[in-house]
């Protein structure tokens, strides 16, 4: 099969902007992957543009050119943006595309996601009743986790002090002040057991790859990064997932194993291969659960891993090196290609004072969310 | 007699009034749902259960689609998660317990009939929720 490989990266940083146009901040986003990639829109032949709150975020041609190439928006819950990742890949798989572009832009308004229950099938009482959350799943489903493998409430704190302290030294980040993990235990909880620094909140921001033939790569950058798989998968029948009124007693594994698992099998790697990770942060407790769920450790592990800090920068697998979800916010069009944005620079060792040491080769991001979606990417030099 | 002051937040949800409601759920092809999906064979779900995870809900939910008569200063946390219906499902709900010291994953919860808000008219609108349950050791 035909490779792709990612030649260009931008980042509209994630945060809050005001009055700003979502619009005008994928453009920007847009614009300084093509800058990166030293080209110019006129040269790309397809685009798969992602957002939530933009219900055209296909408009961005406006911004960019109207040069008639196909271009469709992209929406997939919280895995919007491997998705749009996904499709460029097959756009050019398929031949249609030589050149294609992923964009994602979000611009949402503060607090928790509030909508609706019948937009996702659920009955009005769901919603009346105060269980049509998202945050509650991930208090219960770590509850459970730590009651059955062992976990501490100071492993939690640990991430989140973790990706606060990337966040610090991110000068694109959201948040960027470090929090002690004293601070992090003691500060308000938002859904037991996980307080208040220990989540992501919703905000703004684009990110934005150029995509190419392999074989055309060095037209475009001397590092190119290789996309070896871009798996999507949804939930089977019996997954443990969000804004769920009940559930079979049988249960299945999260569609985050399924996405991971064919993610190592396409790009014939394992998880002990892998130099630098992206989990979905959506909370502490998540990013503690995704490193199982991606393969990386068994259930159960992470509590040592944590405490030896393996996943610190310099560590055995560092994870959220540019503060993830957690410092940077879920602008959820965008934040799945923040992720590749950061993967980049890290194997192309432009990644400044947050640069994992040892040059790293082999990258690997994932996201997951509503409605039970996952997606997982892995990339090389 | 029905209080003539309560109402519940949505019909089909439980057997209401009752000295001892059920949840409704439905079943199909050997697959039970809660809530009852239409079409499908009505099953009242076990009243007992044991507590397979919470956690806590600690602010206001988003509003609507949240209609307690609360505000973000007078709410009132509580806790949440899965009751394991013996040979059934996982049900969703709420549990009477707010505090989450005193919740553990395995204890035996009983289902309950509780208001949860009250209309300007005086109206109590009546869910359901699981409570520890009496006896037990916990």
């Amino acid at each position: 099969m035909t490779e792709v490989a990612i030649v260009g990266v931008g980042l509209h940083p994630f945060g809050r902007y005001g009055d700003k146009l979502c619009l005008q901040m994928g453009a920007e986003a847009a614009k300084a992957a093509l800058t990166d990639a030293g080209t110019e829109w006129s040269r790309v032949q397809s685009a798969f543009v992602g957002s939530y709150e933009v219900s055209n975020p296909d408009a961005v041609v406006g911004w960019l050119g109207l040069t008639g190439v196909p271009v469709r928006g992209v929406f997939n819950g919280c895995a919007t943006g491997g998705t749009s990742l996904q499709m460029a890949v097959q756009a050019i798989h398929q031949g249609e595309a030589d050149v294609a572009m992923a964009i994602g832009m979000d611009k949402h308004p503060r607090g928790a996601f509030a909508a609706d229950p019948s937009v996702v099938g659920l009955p009005d009482w769901y919603g009346q009743t105060g269980m049509f959350l998202t945050t509650h799943f991930f208090g219960t489903k770590i509850n459970r986790y730590m009651h059955e493998h062992g976990i501490s409430a100071e492993s939690l704190a640990r991430i989140a002090a973790k990706n606060l302290g990337n966040g610090a030294i991110n000068p694109q980040a959201w948040r960027r002040k470090a929090v002690s993990v004293e601070e992090i235990l003691a500060a308000e909880v938002v859904n037991y057991p996980l307080t208040r620094y220990m989540y992501c909140g919703p905000d703004e921001g684009a990110a934005a790859l150029v995509l190419c033939r392999g074989d055309l790569a060095r037209e475009f950058t001397s590092a190119p990064v290789f996309v070896r798989a871009a798996e999507l998968r949804s939930r089977r029948y019996g997954a443990f997932e969000v804004q769920s009124p009940s559930l079979p007693l049988e249960s299945a594994p999260s569609p985050t194993v399924d996405a991971s698992r064919s993610a190592y099998e396409a790009a014939g790697v394992g998880p002990e291969d892998i130099d630098v990770a992206q989990l979905q942060d959506t909370d502490a407790g998540s990013e503690l659960i995704h490193m199982a769920e991606n393969g990386f450790c068994a259930d159960g592990e992470q509590e040592k891993w944590i405490a030896e800090g393996a996943t610190e920068i310099g560590g055995r697998l560092p994870i959220n090196t540019d503060g993830g979800l957690i410092a940077n916010g879920e602008p959820i069009g965008a934040s799945g290609l923040r992720q590749v944005y950061e993967i980049v620079l890290q194997l192309q060792g432009r990644a400044g004072e947050r640069q994992v040491p040892n040059d790293p080769s082999i990258g690997y991001t994932h996201l997951y969310g509503v409605p039970g979606a996952a997606a997982v990417s892995i990339l090389s030099r | 007699m029905p209080n003539p002051t309560q109402q519940v937040v949505a019909d089909g949800l439980f057997t209401w009034p009752s000295s001892e409601p059920s949840l409704i759920g439905s079943e199909q092809d050997g697959v039970l749902s809660f809530p009852a999906r239409p079409g499908e064979r009505e099953v009242l779900l076990a009243r007992r259960g044991t507590l397979w995870g919470f956690t806590t809900q600690q602010f206001r939910p988003p509003s609507p689609p949240y209609d307690g008569d609360d505000t973000p200063e007078t709410f009132q946390p509580y806790a949440l998660g899965y009751v394991e219906l013996p040979g059934q499902l996982l049900v969703q709900a709420r549990f009477t317990e707010p505090d989450p010291d005193r919740l553990r994953i395995g204890q035996e919860m009983e289902l309950r009939i509780i208001p949860y808000t009250t209309r300007p008219d005086g109206t109590e609108i009546l869910t359901y929720a699981f409570a520890p349950a009496e006896g037990d050791p916990s």
